[in-house]
């Protein structure tokens, strides 16, 4: 039987509070986030990067988990979906998504908010292209993407009447 | 007429957790104790299982191992026939068919475990196409490889061929589509003597899987339980296979006594469940000088992989969309699904129709051009209308206006302006992008064919609370598309209440009543009028024991139903469907009122090429459609947006490259779905003509963007190109052998 590596100790900062979790050092972090942590919102898609279910952001830049080994969480600053609503909550990007139907099976929606609430950090008032571009690594199969778009352009408009 | 939630977009029921991550798939449940299993399958496509060996480093005696032997019941999946396996037991029939199962409760041990079973196989030739299963240079099903035929005769076809101006024939091609819901599938099982086998799991028929469990088991009715979790999209992929995936559990946990969860993966999910049926149409098409359609004469074969699984109920819609829209005396539909050894293919929205409408509005862009008139001046003279008569005979009683439809569709997408300025632009010879645009007029019928929905006989049931809140309990699932939201507001709004006051529960066969698979675009239409009517029965009820009295508000309708409950103990009614008396289906003949209901649309896609790379992008994308009343505005949208979203994957980028029957490109990278940077503008435009029978009028919806996207894409390629597109996929390797070709 193949030995496979001793776990490791990671300690990280998630959802705005210091974690700490064992892992094998190239254990995925989606799995760890899964299942150890029991934080099941981030979804497995693909296992392979390329539909973006799996998305978080890790010190500010968009990930897919599937694709990132629990060692590289050390010290890192992660942010899944289930740290985007505060309390009950909801943030603009998440009311905006049930409004205008951006949701619909809803297995995308996790990683398609975070890679949204990345996107709005670097482009606060995003145009058509800047907004197609920044979801482009998230597939949906549900939508058509088109209420996705509607929903962000509604969540940046909600930021700007501060309604 | 005044309502108060129909025709609004009431926020999506379960959104909240959506969007929270909160909401739980098959995946995200776990249950003390819980083992993993796997499945370990055929790496031939057709031979004699000669052994299986159980190799390597691995401490095998710490597995779980499940083959055809430990089956208590009958080794089938049980759905119209009896001819598929759970589990192969001598023969294989198709590349990665199941025979071995295996679970533990390390997952990478299982990994490795898993490549460490060799199947030992004595090959037997295969087939692995239309023409090769037709020729029967093997007989690999039944006496014939013929799944089913139809027959459909309308007129006479063969005394119009003489009177014809011309004859234009044409063969038309469609490949398999994969669904590629992002939630790959999924189930738990759970197995004890007192309660029998309980199943969780991502699918659309809790029943369909209930029944299979049944036979597998050999179990009384009670002792089986589906539970539907959160399903992460379908489109007719969880339709069949999870049946397969809840027997692979389910044996599994039989044996281990253990709970035991079996998710595949990507690539497993690709290469190994069901896709959409390729086909392949023949066209003969005899017209009169004015254009009018004299005859036609219609040949619809698909492949339906190994075995019969639901090909007959596809082929069925293919061949009763095949005629599509249009009004002609002479038509004759021949068809049949055949067998290969390919995986079964299966369910995908559209069923069936996409291909065959795919054939024909293609075949008719070919048939004006021979006429010298155009496209649209080809339909404009055959559409139908009230009144006259379908393909299968049925006396077209809806208020259709094919023309309003076409002429909206025209006005929004600019049809006749670019249309011209195309023409002008592509004859610039030295031009690098060459732009098009095209169209497709189509219907599509909603709910199960012909007798389908007398026979399924559906059942809903509704129970109020002493709190007011009302529980609708059906089978329907929520897959995305909206049951849950859409069938709070048909209750809503025939109680009187908001939507939050209705819950629905959770489909669980233990106590949901069977309210019909969640397939055909049904459930709002067919399972929508069942609530409705519910709905109107509770509220009857009442009342007439004077508890309720007119115009009450909420807190009244929540008073009346406590002071209810404490005198009666329970309020509840409970609807069967019963079928319209004036609806005829000779199964027999294959005609009559193949649906209580169609809807009518047109499409028009805007292309531009790249002559350089063959490259194809959708630049706009315009779908007008009656649907009789909608009951949710932005979720009918979403509807339209998604399934034309898969209709132009399934028209340009989404292609199954088979080897000996196995999919060999099972992955995302490279069986390539659109992405949001691939797609145009999609404008949804609803024109709204209640449907008497509907819930508040509303028909069926969910399938109808499948069929029209394709063929308005392939005519729109033929504009901007002059290449005459006769199969799809169109990838860029197809079209730049075709440009070459025309060019040369
Ligand atoms: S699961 Fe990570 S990208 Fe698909
Ligand atoms: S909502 Fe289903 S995949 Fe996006």
């Amino acid at each position: 039987m193949p030995e496979r590596a001793r776990k490791i100790r990671v300690s990280c900062v998630l959802n705005g509070s210091a974690s700490s979790f064992e892992a094998h050092p190239m254990a995925r972090l989606l799995d760890v986030l899964r299942e150890d942590l029991k934080l099941t919102g981030t979804k497995e898609g693909c296992g392979e990067g390329e539909c973006g279910a799996c998305s978080i952001e890790m010190d500010g830049v968009l990930v897919n988990s599937c694709l990132v080994p629990a060692l590289q969480a050390q010290g890192a600053k992660i942010r899944t979906i289930e740290g985007v609503a505060i309390g009950e909550s909801l943030h603009a990007v998440q009311q905006a998504f049930i409004a205008h139907g951006g949701a619909q099976c809803g297995i995308c929606t996790p990683g398609m908010i975070l890679a949204a609430l990345n996107l709005l950090a670097r482009h606060p008032e995003p145009d058509d292209a800047q907004i197609r571009e920044g979801l482009s690594g998230n597939l949906c199969r549900c939508t058509g993407y088109m209420k996705i778009f509607e929903s962000v352009v509604a969540a940046v408009r909600r930021a700007e009447t501060g309604a | 007429m005044e309502t108060r939630v129909i025709g609004k977009s009431v926020p999506r029921k379960e959104g909240r957790e959506k969007v929270t991550g909160r909401a739980r798939y098959v995946d995200d449940l776990s249950f003390p104790g819980m083992l993993h299993g796997v499945t370990v399958r055929s790496p031939a496509a057709r031979g004699r299982i000669r052994a299986v060996h159980f190799e390597g480093d691995i401490p095998w005696h710490e597995f779980t191992v499940v083959t055809a032997k430990d089956i208590p019941g009958k080794n089938c999946i049980a759905l119209l026939i009896e001819d598929q396996p759970c589990l192969a037991a001598e023969f294989v029939s198709h590349p990665e068919e199941a025979v071995v199962l295996l679970a533990h409760h390390d997952k990478y041990l299982l990994e490795e475990a898993r490549r460490s079973v060799r199947i030992e196989i004595e090959p037997l030739p295969g087939l692995f196409s239309i023409e090769d299963s037709l020729a029967q240079k093997e007989i690999i099903w039944g006496q014939d490889n013929i799944f089913k035929s139809f027959y459909v005769e309308k007129g006479d076809v063969d005394s119009a061929w003489a009177r014809a101006e011309f004859v234009v024939e044409g063969t038309y091609e469609t490949g398999a589509q994969e669904q590629l819901y992002i939630e790959p599938q999924g189930m738990i099982a759970q197995v004890n003597g007192a309660e029998g086998v309980t199943v969780w799991g991502s699918l659309q028929c809790p029943h369909y899987v209930h029944k299979a469990l049944m036979i597998l088991f050999g179990l009384p009715r009670e002792r089986i339980r589906v539970v539907q979790a959160e399903t992460g999209g379908g489109f007719g992929g969880k339709e069949e296979y999870p049946s397969m995936i809840a027997a692979h559990a389910a044996l599994l946990a039989r044996k281990s006594g253990r709970p035991v969860k079996i998710i595949y993966d990507r690539a497993e999910d690709m290469v190994a469940t069901t896709k959409r049926h390729p086909s392949r149409t023949r066209h003969v098409t005899a017209v009169s000088r004015d254009g009018k359609l004299l005859a036609m004469d219609i040949d619809f074969t698909v492949d339906g992989g190994a075995y019969e699984t639901l090909s007959p109920v596809v082929l069925s819609r293919g061949t009763i969309h095949a005629a599509g829209p249009y009004a002609c005396a002479n038509v004759r539909i021949r068809s049949r699904a055949v067998a290969t050894n390919a995986p079964p293919h299966g369910a995908f929205r559209g069923f069936g129709a996409p291909q065959s409408v795919f054939a024909l509005e293609r075949h008719l862009d070919r048939v004006a051009e021979a006429v010298g008139i155009a496209p649209e001046e080809l339909r404009r003279r055959n559409f139908i209308r009230e009144g006259q008569t379908l393909a299968v005979g049925q006396v077209v009683k809806e208020k259709v206006d094919m023309n309003a439809l076409l002429g909206r569709a025209f006005e929004l997408s600019g049809y006749h302006a670019k249309r011209k300025q195309f023409a002008a632009e592509n004859s610039d010879a030295r031009g690098a992008i060459k732009k098009g645009i095209g169209f497709a007029s189509f219907l599509h019928g909603a709910g199960f064919t012909g007798s389908g929905e007398e026979y399924l006989a559906s059942e809903v049931a509704m129970e109020a609370m002493a709190d007011g809140s009302v529980h609708i309990l059906a089978g329907s699932t929520e897959m995305g598309q909206g049951t849950n939201t859409i069938f709070a507001q048909i209750a809503a709004e025939a109680l009187r209440l908001d939507c939050e006051q209705i819950r629905i529960v959770q489909p669980d066969t233990a106590h949901v009543p069977n309210s019909g698979p969640t397939v055909a675009s049904r459930t709002a239409m067919i399972v929508g009028k069942l609530v409705e009517t519910a709905a109107t029965k509770l509220l009857k009820t009442l009342r007439d024991s004077g508890f309720l009295r007119e115009g009450y508000s909420a807190e009244d309708f929540s008073r009346a139903c406590g002071e209810y409950i404490t005198a009666h103990r329970e309020l509840k009614s409970f609807v069967k469907y019963e079928h319209p008396r004036d609806l005829h289906w000779d199964d027999q003949k294959y005609s009559g009122d193949a649906y209580g209901a169609y809807a009518w649309a047109v499409y028009v896609a805007e292309v531009s090429v790249d002559m350089r790379t063959a490259e194809v992008r959708v630049n706009d994308f315009v779908a007008v459609q009656e649907v009789g009343r909608v009951i949710n505005p932005v979720l009918a949208a979403g509807q339209i947006e998604g399934g034309v979203a898969q209709g132009i994957g399934f028209a340009l980028y989404e292609n199954v490259v088979w080897q000996e029957g196995r999919m060999v490109n099972a992955q995302m990278t490279n069986y390539v779905m659109p992405t949001s940077v691939d797609l145009p503008a999609i404008r949804v435009c609803f024109e709204e003509i209640p449907y008497g029978r509907g819930p508040a009028g509303a028909k069926g919806i969910g399938e109808l963007p499948l069929d029209g996207t394709a063929p308005a894409i392939a005519n729109a390629i033929a504009h901007a190109t002059g290449v005459d597109v006769r199969a799809i996929p169109v990838t860029a390797e197809t079209l730049l052998e075709m440009l070459e070709a025309v060019h040369a």
